[in-house]
């Protein structure tokens, strides 16, 4: 193969809620595709932090969620839509330290409130749209740069 | 003092031998380059500062563990103070090319250790 396909690229998943046996594997198949596809290493450990921080956001706060990467021309935008609690505050979830995890998740070493900042501080571009008691959407943006 | 630099690579086979942990039996720890410690036993702090190339020291001993020492392509995780580490997460830490590591030692005393041995977690 020479070089990157034009083609735009497009996959699915889907995370199941509660189960931490198998948390992170979502995040796992998205990083393995990046490498294939050659995104860059910088890129691919950005992209790592922030879906697997939105992964475990619903495996522990929501029932479940269907992941849509799409890669097009030096873009991927990765959205993750749940069905679950929703947020009431976003603007308080995104505040580092602020979390509503049970105790039990937390001694897991879970629910230190860097869920959102670490995803805000990764990807380029960050959206989400919540309605409480029925689930949240976050849509996330990153540039394939170069290594800088 | 002695500082890691490049012609003075601390590979992860030496730190293994030098500061006595024991191999959990998940990934070989082989001569996987060490670039430095991440201390933490929080996962998500660990997802935002811990670096490539660097040991995990931590308490934490569950499954996912395995995924996050994958995702941010850590050379090893040392689980501290004598804890031991279920077959199950050995066979995940295995399929992700995850080294497993076991200290008696507590976190501070393998920090020191590592610390002893030039290694560092620069901002």
């Amino acid at each position: 193969m020479h070089g990157p396909s034009p083609a735009k690229l497009l996959y699915h998943f889907h995370i199941v809620g509660q189960d931490f046996t198998i948390a992170g594997e979502v995040s796992s198949k998205i990083r393995r595709i990046l490498q294939q596809i050659g995104a860059s290493p910088d890129t691919i450990r950005r992209i790592s932090v922030a879906t697997y921080e939105a992964e475990m956001n619903v495996v522990i706060h929501a029932d479940e969620a269907d992941v849509t990467l799409e890669a097009d021309a030096g873009i991927i935008r990765i959205t993750i839509a749940d069905h679950g609690p929703g947020i009431p505050d976003v603007e308080k979830a995104k505040q580092p330290g602020f979390s509503t995890a049970s105790e039990e998740i937390r001694e897991m070493g879970f629910g230190a409130g860097m869920g959102l900042p670490n995803i805000l501080r990764c990807a380029d571009d960050v959206s989400i749209d919540t309605v409480v008691g029925e689930g949240t959407r976050i849509t996330m943006e990153f540039l394939n740069s170069p290594e800088a | 003092m002695k500082k890691v630099t490049n012609s003075d690579i601390i590979r992860l086979g030496q730190v293994v031998a030098d500061i006595d942990l024991a191999d959990a039996g998940a990934a070989a720890p082989g001569d996987r380059e060490v670039s430095g410690v991440y201390c933490s036993d929080l996962l998500s702090d660990v997802m935002g500062g811990a670096r490539p190339g660097e040991v995990w020291v931590t308490v934490q001993s569950h499954l996912n563990v395995v995924a996050v020492a994958a995702l941010k392509e850590l050379a090893a995780v040392v689980i501290c103070g004598g804890r031991s580490v279920d077959v199950s997460i050995l066979k995940k830490a295995s399929e992700e090319g995850v080294v497993i590591l076991l200290a008696k030692q507590s976190a501070f005393e393998v920090c020191g250790r590592l610390w002893e041995l030039g290694l560092r977690h620069e901002d």
